[in-house]
C-alpha cells in the first residue's frame, strides 16, 4: 500500500486478523534488533518476529504466519495495544506486511498517533465487540471486513459494529490532512510570531 | 482559578488551533538519535522542504552505539551505517551533532540536561518514548514517532490534542534506600500501565520536592511506562541551581529574567486537575517488577500476586508473565537467583545513582558467575566516575566498565541477554525480550538494588546492605 500524502481515508475493505492479547508493547511488534536500518522498507516480515519464530527460526503457530490471514487488512486487538516505545517502526511494520486499520479495545498514545500520521485508522471499540469481531475473523478468515472513519463502524458480513476514533483524527483522515507537514507549514507567519514571544528565544528579554 | 505549569508552558507554545481540531504546539527543543531520525530526512528530503530551526536542533548517538569497542568503522555494519546517515544528515542541515570525538556524547536524555539544553518552561520533543525525562526540569518532553520527527524537522511544530492533567501527589520522606526509582515504580503499580492515557503527569509533594534534578528525571523518564505521554516536577531552587552554569543556559543577567520566566510558569497554589493521586513516601519500601510490563512490580516486603486476585483484563497478562519469567504466584522475590546485573538506561545511569551503587558494592565482590557492568549515561559522567574513583570501585568488585549509550535497556548494540538469562537492571522496561533476547528475563530495580543484587547473586535488601559493614575481599 501506498498513499499520497493527501489522500482521503474513509473506508478500509479487507479481512481481519486478530492479535488476542492486553499490553502488546512496541518491543513485539518489532523487536528493537530490527530496526537498524535507515528505511522503514521490509521491516513487514520482522512484524512479532519473536512470537511468529523460535530461537532456531521454526515457524510457530501465529495468525501472522497463518496462510488464511495472508490478505488481512485489519489488525484486531485488544487493550493497551502499542504500549512502551514510541518507534514509528511498530505500525510501519504492521503497515508493510499488510495492515490498512486497526480496531482494538483501547491503544497507547503515541502508538495511536503514529498510526494516523501514516494515515492508518485506529479505532477503538467495546471489549465484547472486538470479541465478536475475533470470532468472526477466526472462525471465517475470509469474512470482509469494512472500517468505515465517518461512521465509526466495522461492517462484517451484514453485521454492525460501533466503534469510535478521536474527533481530531477523524477530521485528518477525512480531510486528507493525517500527514501534517504541509499544514503545519501553511501558517509560517504564525510560527514566527510564537517564536517571537517565546522568552526563551529572544534572551529572557520578551516574554 | 489558577492553572497548572503544563497549560501554561501548552498556552504560550500554541501556534494555533487546526482544523482538525487539534493544536499545533511550537517545538522550543528537538533532540534526535540514529535510529528514528533517518527516515524523517528522507521523507524531508523527498518533499524538498528545510529544517526550519537547525539551531534548535541538537543530535547525538545513543541506541546502537557499542559500549565495548567503540572505534570506526563500528564491527556492525548496520550500525555503522545509522551512524553514517547520522553524520551526513547533521552536516547536510548544520544541526550540532553530539559525536562520539565531541567528549560529549550520551544517552539523548542524559545530555540534554546535562548541557543546560533542558529548561524550564520550554517544549521539547524527540523521537524517543521517555523524552518525559525533561519534565524533571518543568519542561513539557513529547516523545514522538518518525512521521512527527518530519514535521518537527519542517516546522518546528507538532499537531497535537492537548491532553487532561493528573497531579501525583507523594508526600513524606523516602527511608535509607528506598529512591526515585521505587516512587515511580509504585505509582506505575498502583495506577496501571494505562493509567496515564490521555494525561500529563504532575508529580508534587515533599518526597519529590526533596529529590535531587537526577531523582526527578528518573521518575518523570518512566511517566510512559504508566501510559502517560507527558510528566514534570514543577521547578524550585534546586531546579535553578542545577540549570546555572551549564554550557547552553542563559548567562549573567539573562540568567536572572530567565528565573522569573521560569518561576512565573510553574502550577499556581490554586491550579485545577482533572485528577489527583496520592501517594505517602514514608511507607513506600524498594520495589522490584515480578513480571514482563512495569506495572507488574511489589515492594519487597509484599508476595506475588495471586492471579486470581486481579481484575479480569490483567489475568491473561500475568499468567503469561509468570509462564516467561519461571516465577510463582505468592513467592518473594528476595532470593530470586541473578545471571546479569546492568547498571544503565536513561533512568538510572546518572552520577548519583553510580555513587549509590559504589557505595554498596565497594569493598564487597560480583558474585562468581554474574555478569555485572555499569553503561554511564555519557561520557560527562563516565569521565565524573573515573575522577571520584567510583570506575576502580566498580572493576575492584568485579563489574565491567563500559562507554556511554543505551546498551542492555534495548539491546540494538552487542550488550544483549543470552536465552533465559535473568537480569538485575535499573533500566525501564521488562518486555518480553526487551534486552536482546526473545527468552530474557528482566527485573527493574533501583541502580542499588541491582548492586545489592550483583554482590549476592540474588534478588536482595539493599537496606540490609547499607547497614552492614562489607566483610574482607576474599575471606
Amino acid at each position: 500500500m501506498s498513499r499520497t500524502t493527501d489522500e482521503i481515508i474513509d473506508e478500509i475493505t479487507g479481512p481481519g486478523i486478530p492479535i488476542r492479547g492486553n499490553d502488546i508493547d512496541t518491543d513485539a511488534i518489532i523487536p528493537a534488533r530490527f530496526m537498524k536500518c535507515v528505511t522503514f522498507e521490509g521491516l513487514g516480515e520482522y512484524a512479532f518476529y519473536d512470537e511468529r519464530y523460535d530461537a532456531d527460526g521454526n515457524t510457530r503457530p501465529h495468525p501472522f504466519n497463518d496462510e488464511r490471514h495472508s490478505q488481512a487488512k485489519v489488525l484486531l486487538v485488544n487493550s493497551n495495544f502499542g504500549c512502551g516505545s514510541s518507534r514509528e517502526h511498530a505500525p510501519q511494520a504492521l503497515a508493510k506486511w499488510g495492515i490498512e486499520a486497526v480496531v482494538g479495545e483501547s491503544f497507547a498514545e503515541i502508538f495511536a498517533g503514529n498510526c494516523t500520521a501514516m494515515g492508518i485508522p485506529a479505532m477503538t471499540m467495546d471489549h465484547d465487540k472486538i470479541e465478536e469481531l475475533m470470532h468472526i475473523v477466526e472462525s471465517e478468515p475470509a469474512t470482509v471486513l469494512s472500517v468505515r472513519v465517518r461512521e465509526q463502524i466495522v461492517q462484517a458480513d451484514r453485521r454492525v459494529f460501533e466503534g469510535s476514533i478521536p474527533p481530531a483524527s477523524r477530521n485528518s483522515l477525512l480531510g486528507g490532512t493525517w500527514d501534517s507537514t504541509a499544514l503545519l507549514l501553511s501558517r509560517r507567519d504564525a510560527i514566527r510570531e510564537t517564536a517571537e514571544r517565546l522568552p526563551y528565544l529572544n534572551d529572557f528579554v520578551r516574554g | 482559578m489558577g492553572r497548572s505549569l503544563f497549560n501554561k508552558v501548552w498556552d504560550l507554545h500554541k501556534v494555533r488551533t487546526l482544523e482538525n481540531g487539534q493544536d499545533q504546539l511550537f517545538i522550543g527543543l528537538h533532540l534526535i538519535h540514529e535510529v528514528t531520525s533517518p527516515q524523517a530526512f528522507q521523507m524531508l528530503k523527498e518533499r524538498g522542504l528545510d529544517v526550519l530551526h537547525p539551531e534548535r536542533t541538537f543530535a547525538t548517538v545513543d541506541h546502537i552505539v557499542p559500549t565495548a569497542a567503540q572505534s570506526r568503522p563500528f564491527s556492525d555494519g548496520l550500525a555503522e551505517e545509522m551512524m553514517k546517515a547520522l553524520e551526513q544528515n547533521t552536516r547536510e542541515y548544520d544541526i550540532e551533532f553530539f559525536n562520539l570525538e565531541s567528549g560529549d556524547q550520551g544517552i539523548v536524555h542524559i545530555i540534554g540536561p546535562e548541557l543546560g539544553l533542558t529548561q524550564p518552561g520550554i517544549t521539547i520533543a524527540c523521537g524517543d518514548s521517555h523524552t518525559s525525562t525533561h519534565g524533571a526540569f518543568g519542561a513539557i518532553g513529547f516523545g514522538i514517532g518518525t512521521s512527527q520527527i518530519r514535521d518537527v524537522l519542517a516546522s518546528q511544530c507538532m499537531a497535537i490534542s492537548r491532553p487532561k492533567v493528573r497531579r501525583i501527589q507523594v508526600d513524606g520522606k523516602l527511608q535509607p534506600g528506598v529512591y526515585a526509582k521505587d516512587i515511580i515504580l509504585k505509582i506505575i503499580a498502583d495506577l496501571g500501565v494505562k493509567g496515564g492515557l490521555g494525561y500529563a503527569y504532575e508529580y508534587a509533594g515533599s518526597a519529590v520536592h526533596d529529590l535531587s534534578m537526577e531523582g526527578r528525571m528518573t521518575i518523570c523518564n518512566m511517566s510512559i511506562e504508566g501510559g502517560a505521554r507527558v510528566g514534570y516536577v514543577n521547578p524550585d531552587d534546586t531546579t535553578i541551581e542545577y540549570v546555572r552554569g551549564r554550557r547552553y543556559a542563559p548567562k549573567g543577567e539573562a540568567f536572572d529574567r530567565a528565573v522569573e520566566y521560569w518561576k512565573s510558569i510553574a502550577s499556581d497554589a490554586d491550579a485545577e486537575y482533572d485528577d489527583v493521586y496520592t501517594l505517602d513516601a514514608n511507607t513506600l519500601e524498594p520495589m522490584i517488577t515480578w513480571g514482563t510490563n512495569p506495572g507488574q512490580a511489589i515492594g519487597l516486603g509484599e508476595e506475588t500476586p495471586a492471579v486470581d486476585s486481579m481484575p479480569p483484563e490483567q489475568r491473561e497478562v500475568a499468567a503469561k508473565a509468570y509462564r516467561h519469567m519461571e516465577l510463582q504466584e505468592g513467592q518473594s522475590m528476595e532470593g530470586v537467583p541473578i545471571d546479569v546485573a546492568f547498571l544503565g538506561s536513561c533512568t538510572n545511569s546518572r552520577i548519583s545513582d553510580l555513587r549509590e551503587a559504589a557505595s554498596i558494592v565497594k569493598g564487597r565482590r560480583v558474585k562468581p558467575g554474574v555478569r555485572a557492568f555499569v553503561v554511564p549515561g555519557s561520557m560527562r559522567i563516565a569521565r565524573q566516575a573515573e575522577e571520584e574513583g567510583l570506575m576502580k570501585t566498580f572493576e575492584d568488585a568485579g563489574f565491567e566498565w563500559r562507554g556511554a549509550g543505551c546498551s542492555m535497556c534495548l539491546g540494538m548494540n552487542p550488550d544483549k541477554l543470552q536465552g533465559r538469562e535473568i537480569c538485575a537492571s535499573s533500566s525501564n522496561r521488562n518486555f518480553i525480550g526487551r534486552q536482546g533476547a526473545p527468552g530474557g528475563r528482566t527485573l527493574l530495580m533501583s541502580p542499588a538494588m541491582v548492586a545489592a543484587a550483583a554482590v549476592n547473586g540474588h534478588v536482595t535488601d539493599v537496606r540490609e546492605l547499607k547497614t552492614r559493614e562489607p566483610e574482607p575481599v576474599g575471606a
